[in-house]
């Protein structure tokens, strides 16, 4: 019985801190731009598709993932350069629009580059399950984990510590004042494009090991990423956080005791619930108007 | 005569009447008439969606969950229970109403995102709910529709079809134009100019938001009651997640706060995909690329865009409000 809930909490904190990562991405986004960035899910997509296709060309492991994570890096910033800021001045549903279609783009070039079948990449070190109290949990979960776990606290440093990163936050709490001390926000929106780009690529690749990657993996992963981000209240480092692990336990325990078959619902459900409830996500600051 | 027929209401409505009548000379096969009924099937719901976005400046990414609703109340109550068909699509349309009145309160609380996010969860668990519920639905595969009768006629072949959706499409316009020139447009336009500002004039903010929220989810909801006896058979993936997508974009890409620009920008998304398929595999990458070039270089949309040109061409005026 409680071999069975650990089980699902383990399962649900892996699954969850994949949504973080996806989570943060579209935080760092919405801050420095306001937009909400559809392609998020296929950076997801192309970390773990890369990396499954160099693999296949022969490449080793590590290689493959720093080849394919920076190659995600580039879109990311390319897709802010040539798509987010030539529509600068547009309405933010335009922009979200254009990230729609780079969406759209993303998983086209992704079918015609790679293929449309589903691929299962090798766990990075071994399949032989670790058991604690009953659970088994696949040494591949505390990759994810600990993956994830470092990103933050990389997230941490970069945001509280450096200068790069205390610029971006200035950016994000006032872009007019931020550029009247001389911090050039051009700069910053691509850095967090392809910040983003990063943390997605990243967490696409920890995780297809433990799920087959395609070319449509990105939509769902983005968009329980994206609830996860409203869940912790959008634009929130540790929100993102928080709201990743809560809709990946909340998922997966659901799955277990109440219904596998709305698994994929279950993100939904809470955020609806949660927005009927507590308007602004978990943590966020009000955000609703009287009626 | 000449403010006649230049008033959108009246010129432009017979102008889309005039460009449907004859269309059908252009067609050459059925083929074609397919494709323009479908399209016409999308344009009444993004006129209605339009008003949703364009007018009061909110965004849904659900309205394929309410397009779903209706078609498999449709498809449910006609094929199981042996519904008369008009009875399921009025009982359809009226329960997604039901439905948007009572969520939409307080999801139109939200602003900005987190009402994309609340739609878009509505629509993904409708979808994910007939994907689930293959006793009534058939599941990821989908489930056969009754035609549509009329007179004890059944309905079928894009021919007749392209006449019953085309003069829907000029009601459903004339609707809208018809709204947006009310009160509840002006006020619905407030909200989208300042909500606060909006409020400070007496406009109950809130209570346009609902209705007009709940009128469009009704016009996506008989959309796809039609559109599932049109077509005959309905699976999830016609009201999944991609076709809220597919209908928020062709409002945007046809013009926001433009009736029209919702049609146009319906009736070439609905075409282009079947423009591109000789390019095979590269379709999509053409698709988001074109998507992507069309938003960048005219961020409000066709008509709007092209319009304001014209305007700048021929009659060298300042831009006035587009309807």
């Amino acid at each position: 019985m409680f071999a069975e809930f650990l089980q699902f909490l383990f399962t649900g904190i892996t699954v969850g801190a994949t949504y973080a990562l996806v989570a943060m991405g579209f935080s760092i986004i919405y801050n420095a731009s306001h937009v909400i960035n559809f392609a998020q899910g296929e950076f997801v997509m192309l970390g773990g598709m890369g990396t499954v296709y160099l693999l296949a060309a022969g490449l080793p492991l590590p290689v493959a993932i720093i080849i394919a994570v920076a190659m995600t890096v580039v879109v990311g910033m390319l897709l802010e350069k040539l798509a987010i800021e030539p529509a600068r001045n547009a309405s933010v549903v335009t922009l979200i629009i254009i990230t729609i279609g780079a969406s759209i783009f993303l998983r086209g070039v992704a079918q015609v580059v790679m293929d449309k079948e589903f691929h299962a990449m090798p766990a990075f070190t071994g399949e032989d399950p670790i058991v604690i109290g009953g659970a088994a949990i696949l040494p591949q979960s505390l990759w994810v984990i600990g993956g994830g776990v470092m990103m933050v606290l990389a997230l941490w440093f970069f945001f509280e510590r450096m200068k790069m990163g205390k610029a971006m936050l200035a950016t994000a709490y006032n872009p007019l004042a931020a550029r009247l001390v001389g911090i050039n926000t051009k700069m910053v929106l691509l850095l967090s494009f392809g910040l983003a780009a990063f943390l997605g690529s990243v967490g696409g690749i920890l995780i297809a090991p433990m799920s087959a990657t395609y070319y449509e993996v990105g939509i769902m992963l983005g968009l329980k990423g994206f609830c996860a981000a409203i869940l912790g209240g959008l634009g929130r480092g540790w929100g993102a956080v928080a709201g990743g692990l809560i809709v990946g336990i909340a998922e997966s325990m659901g799955a277990g005791y109440i219904s596998s078959e709305y698994k994929d619902a279950i993100a939904f459900i809470l955020i609806l619930l949660v927005l009927f409830f507590m308007p602004s996500g978990l943590f966020g600051t009000r955000g609703t108007e009287r009626v | 005569m000449i403010a006649w027929l230049a008033n959108p209401r009246t010129g432009g409505l017979l102008v889309l009447a005039a460009i449907i009548a004859v269309l059908p000379l252009a067609l050459p096969n059925n083929f074609y008439f397919d494709v323009a009924v479908r399209a016409g099937l999308n344009a009444i719901v993004c006129v209605g969606l339009n008003l949703l976005i364009g007018y009061a400046g909110q965004i849904s990414l659900g309205h394929a969950g309410f397009l779903g609703l209706g078609a498999y109340a449709s498809a449910v109550l006609t094929a199981h229970y042996g519904w008369n068909p008009y009875a399921a699509m009025g009982v359809g349309a009226i329960a997604v109403g039901v439905l948007a009145f009572a969520v939409g309160r307080p999801i139109l609380r939200l602003r900005g995102h987190y009402l994309a996010m609340a739609t878009l969860g509505l629509g993904i668990i409708i979808s994910i709910a007939a994907n689930t519920e293959d006793d009534y639905t058939g599941g990821p595969d989908g489930m056969t529709v009754p035609p549509l009768t009329v007179f004890g006629t059944e309905l079928y072949g894009e021919r007749i079809w392209y006449w019953i959706v085309g003069a829907l499409v000029v009601v459903s316009v004339w609707l809208a134009l018809n709204l947006v020139a009310s009160p509840v447009g002006r006020a619905l336009r407030s909200v989208h100019g300042s909500e606060v500002a909006a409020e400070v004039s007496g406009v109950d903010t809130a209570r346009y938001k609902v209705l007009v929220f709940v009128i469009s989810a009704v016009f996506a909801s008989v959309a796809g009651s039609l559109g599932a006896h049109y077509g005959g058979f309905i699976t999830p993936v016609d009201v999944g997640f991609i076709k809220s997508i597919e209908l928020v974009t062709m409002v945007v890409l046809g013009g926001m706060a433009s009736t029209y620009g919702a049609v146009v920008g319906a009736a070439i998304l609905t075409a282009l995909p079947q423009v591109l398929t000789w390019l095979q595999d590269y379709e999509h990458l053409a698709f988001g690329l074109i998507l992507m070039l069309v938003m960048i270089f005219m961020p409000r949309g066709l008509i709007p865009s092209l319009g304001s040109a014209f305007r700048h061409l021929f009659i060298d005026r300042p831009e006035t409000q587009s309807t």
